[in-house]
């Protein structure tokens, strides 16, 4: 219907500060798409219309001026934002409005961008594919039949089906960018530390970043900007100054890599991905060749034990995270009957509230921190991680980025992989080394495997996302953009 | 069976872990206020009360006032360290863990001297680490107020999240019959070291400090013992019985060819014993693992020099050190100690009084004032120089003893300084010679047989005189001018 759903958030900000559009138009438009396409895309979990005016009403008074000033936006729903409900996806917080705005929404409405609504996910960022959201899956826009990655599905399939220009997404193993591989759209993941997570409700602290989705690389380093940058109610936040991401993509846009080491991780090529996949990979490598980059393959001889490193220390830290989740404060509250004890309703209500993947993990969790168990278990999976970020820190004294596939399967139908988790945790294969570094990394779309879109992962060393966006900005002006089916 | 005797034939192993609230401004995570007695849960935010993505923040100020506490305590403060999340669920902690430090404590390897019948001990201290306090959970509807036969339960977070301090010491061996009063002295002395630091008002009947502890016996020669750890304990008396009790408690099961179980236990204030305690408090698989949420704790070691220089002389060794300035016995100071007069003394005499007139004031009428309303001595109401002003009156000859407990009630009472108070309340002592002379006068007349008798010799009869005229004059005469008065108008 409308033309503005279709532009880049760059392009509807400079109609908007042009005045040749307003952004309660923008917004509007954006609300008409939510409401033509979500019932059978299912992107979003609350569509928050009133606010998304008002906030769009008050670019157009002049009230809020900026680079992305009335550019509206989808919040990931483990974000939390005030008013708002917020479930993380959740039975267990169902209906829950926080009182308190996140530190990346605050500085989303101080930058003027109307928030949309709230997105679906996987459970408490627990999945690959929105499958284990407790309110129903987010459908992928390209093919309503398959999953659109997780856990931020429904950021990722707002975007891709031209519901919002921008989305906010969070990375804990590859939950921002094997979504955005799996819709055709462009995630980051910035630097661990790079993005405030005051206000996103943890799943685990170590590894949880806030990042921006878009469905261009200039869009997301604008996005980037705004969000990122030191947050003092967060106390593993970096007090150093924002990269210039948005300079990099701009410098990346003119197709020039001359000088540029990508480093080709061995471990990652080979039979791990599907042929499709590693097809596409290799091209968008020659492509980049031709652009002048140069290319090198580096051996991360530890990427092998990040699989199972990161489900020891992600699922111990969520079930400590996830503790507070016990009926007492807020949120569901189950069996309290007057003749039950306090520890018949937390398990009622915990054993109510959660959903199958999240129980998972606690128990892993549990288990892995119990005594006599934690050395061999929580203890040798941090030592692994040590070896994994040497192994980031060796490669990069070689070459400028590391470059993989995103995920090794493009976007696969709903229930395949859901009767075996070690299947579904595969799909983070490529994603997780980076959070357990900490450094930056993006998801670009690199082309199509069987019709369905690849991503082309770039890694940085930390705080040099600028990196990661120059590589990204030069793909995506070889390759172009992915346009998914009409819906 | 004695104590005495019990003692004979087991050695006592005795160990202490004390809970200092910290008195930071605000809580040790968020920015809440941490005043005492606020309205329910009106010192909280979404760190506090662990809302969903609040995140919490280190403050400066519990690390420092804990760095503080270790160095006072001789330890070793370490360079780096990590805080850490103890796991369980209770509902008056909202994340359900506490962040507490497990196995990279901030301050280690202590120790603290204490002396008991003029023979000092030294207790090591194992580890100083920084915590979270709970929040309190009130149970109603009750005959007891505990949670059996509760209808409701309530919760007030605003203690939530205020700093603790644990200071754990090493066991002690070798004490014998003196364990009792040697963990009192340690748990004094230490309340004496962190009120000269400033960091905590350390009450005990607030629960600003709070003691466990544990006391375990061996046969001579023998393994020590198992141990058991007896909480409630809430006074510098409570200390002492505790484990005496327990000895006596321990020592019984012994003799009968019993076991003693390590165990939590309560300390009943009403019957001076130990009972078991609940079941929540049997060992617990705490999972603690790093906190990832905070960054480590890396004090800079300029920053510690400069806090180690900044310590406050040693509270035995400034008593020690006034004692012999003031010329006080033993037993005055440490009553003195005990009050908690030596500072108010020491700033009485800063104000210009003397050792004996400010130890009088401040051990006499305000410590009993201060007894009966079962407040402490600071806030009884008088100052430091209001009391050195009060004693420069009577040095003066301006007051008599009777006439200056007389301003010191007005002081208290909040009528002013002692100078305004005598004059509002006309207390001054009568120095006018000339309404003094008629006053005896009137007296010689009134009582001519007494009279007599001083004029015959017998001075003592001049005191009855003497009543006379300071009834005359309301008690404002200073009673040694009136006899010399006397005895010079009868010529004696």
């Amino acid at each position: 219907m409308s033309d503005l759903t279709r532009m880049s958030a760059a392009d509807l900000s400079k109609l908007i500060t042009a005045k040749q559009v307003s952004a309660v138009e923008v917004a509007t438009a954006h609300l008409d798409r939510i409401a033509a396409v979500d019932d059978r895309v299912h992107a979003f979990l609350h569509v928050d219309r009133e606010g998304a005016l008002e906030a769009a009403a008050a670019v157009d008074r002049g009230e809020i001026t900026g680079p992305l000033a009335g550019v509206p936006i989808a919040v990931k729903d483990v974000v939390t934002t005030k008013g708002i409900p917020t479930t993380a996806a959740s039975k267990i917080l169902e209906g829950w409005k926080p009182p308190y705005d996140a530190t990346i929404v605050e500085r989303l409405k101080k930058a003027g961008m109307p928030i949309l609504g709230k997105t679906n996910m996987d459970e408490f960022a627990m999945g690959s594919s929105t499958e284990y959201s407790a309110y129903g899956p987010t459908n992928n826009p390209w093919d309503l039949g398959r999953i659109p990655g997780g856990s931020g599905g429904g950021s990722a399939a707002a975007i891709a089906a031209y519901e919002a220009p921008l989305a906010i997404g969070t990375d804990t193993g590859g939950s921002i960018r094997q979504p955005g591989a799996v819709t055709g759209t462009v995630g980051a993941k910035p630097t661990y530390g790079g993005t405030s997570r005051y206000g996103l409700i943890a799943f685990s602290s170590s590894l949880d970043t806030p990042g921006p989705c878009a469905r261009t690389v200039e869009d997301t380093a604008l996005l980037h900007a705004v969000i990122a940058g030191h947050d003092p109610r967060d106390s593993t936040s970096i007090n150093q100054a924002v990269p210039d991401v948005v300079r990099a993509a701009q410098i990346g846009k003119n197709g020039d890599l001359s000088g540029v080491k990508l480093g080709v991780v061995k471990e990652f090529t080979g039979d791990g991905s599907e042929p499709g996949v590693s097809a596409a990979f290799k091209e968008s490598l020659e492509a980049l060749v031709k652009l002048g980059a140069e290319v090198v393959e580096v051996s991360c001889p530890h990427f092998q034990y990040a699989l199972p490193a990161y489900y020891l220390i992600a699922p111990s830290e969520c079930s400590s995270n996830l503790a507070r989740f016990d009926g007492v404060r807020y949120g569901l509250r189950e069996g309290d009957d007057g003749n039950r004890s306090l520890e018949e309703v937390m398990s009622l209500t915990r054993e109510a509230g959660f959903g199958p993947e999240v129980k998972r993990r606690i128990i892993i969790g549990t288990y892995a921190l119990s005594s006599g168990y934690y050395d061999a278990y929580y203890g040798q999976a941090q030592k692994v991680r040590t070896l994994i970020t040497r192994d980031f820190q060796s490669a990069f004294e070689k070459v400028d980025v590391l470059v993989s596939p995103t995920t090794p399967f493009v976007a696969f139908p709903f229930g395949s992989r859901t009767s075996d988790p070690y299947q579904m945790y595969l799909a983070d294969l490529f994603t997780i080394p980076t959070n357990l570094y900490g450094g930056p990394a993006i998801s670009v779309p690199c082309g199509l495997s069987e019709g369905l879109p690849v991503g082309f992962q770039i890694m940085a060393p930390t705080m040099a996302d600028d990196r990661m966006y120059r590589v990204a900005a030069a793909l995506e002006s070889a390759v172009g953009t992915l346009t998914p089916p009409a819906l | 069976m004695s104590y005495e005797e019990i003692l004979t034939r087991y050695e006592p192993v005795i160990g202490l872990e004390t809970h200092v609230e910290l008195g930071t401004r605000t809580k040790m995570f968020c920015g809440c206020k941490t005043d005492f007695g606020a309205e329910p849960n009106t010192q909280v935010c979404p760190v506090c009360l662990a809302l969903p993505g609040a995140l919490p923040v280190a403050n400066r100020a519990g690390i420092e006032a804990t760095i503080r506490i270790g160095l006072a305590l001789n330890c070793d403060i370490a360079e780096w360290c990590r805080m850490a999340r103890k796991n369980y669920f209770y509902p008056d902690m909202p994340k359900n863990f506490q962040t507490s430090q497990y196995d990279e404590p901030l301050c280690t390897d202590g120790y603290v001297d204490v002396t008991v019948d003029g023979k000092e001990y030294r207790i090591g201290i194992e580890r100083v680490h920084l915590e979270e306090d709970t929040g309190k959970t009130l149970h109603v509807g009750g005959a007891t107020g505990r949670i059996h036969g509760a209808t409701e339960s309530l919760v007030d977070y605003n203690r939530a999240g205020i700093p603790l301090v644990e200071i754990v010491t090493k066991p002690v061996p070798g004490l014998g019959e003196l364990a009792p009063e040697v963990a009192k002295a340690y748990v004094a002395e230490l309340r004496d070291i962190i009120r000269s630091l400033g960091v905590s008002d350390v009450r005990m009947e607030q629960g600003s400090l709070r003691c466990d502890v544990n006391t375990s016996l061996n046969r001579p020669g023998e393994e020590w013992g198992t141990r058991t750890e007896t909480k409630n304990v809430n006074s510098l008396r409570s200390v002492e019985r505790a484990v005496r009790s327990e000895i006596i408690r321990q020592s019984g099961i012994l003799d009968e060819g019993g076991k003693i179980f390590q165990e939590t236990r309560h300390f009943q204030e009403t019957t001076g014993d130990t009972r078991p305690g609940r079941s929540k408090e049997t060992a617990t698989d705490y999972r603690y693992f790093p906190e990832p949420d905070l960054v480590p704790i890396a004090p800079d070691p300029a920053w510690v020099a400069e806090l180690r220089a900044g310590l406050p002389e040693r509270p035995s060794a400034k008593r020690a050190r006034l004692r012999l300035e003031w010329g006080m016995s033993e037993l005055d100071m440490q009553s003195a100690a005990n009050a908690g007069a030596v500072e108010l003394i020491e700033e009485t005499i800063a104000a210009g009084a003397s050792p004996a007139g400010a130890r009088k004031w401040w051990l006499g009428e305000l410590a009993r004032r201060a007894n009966e309303q079962s407040i402490d001595l600071a806030e009884v109401g008088a100052t430091p120089a209001q009391v050195a002003a009060l004693q420069k009156l009577v040095d003066e000859g301006k007051l008599n003893d009777k006439l200056a407990r007389a301003v010191l009630e007005g002081v208290v009472a909040g009528e002013g300084d002692p100078a305004a108070v005598m004059a509002a309340r006309g207390l001054e002592v009568v120095n006018d010679t000339g309404a003094l002379t008629a006053a005896v006068d009137e007296a010689i007349a009134a009582n001519p047989d007494i009279a007599a008798k001083i004029r015959d010799g017998k001075v003592a009869a001049a005191g009855a005189l003497v009543g006379a005229v300071m009834k005359t004059t309301r008690g404002q005469a200073d009673a040694k001018a009136v006899r010399d008065l006397i005895l010079a108008r009868l010529g004696a």
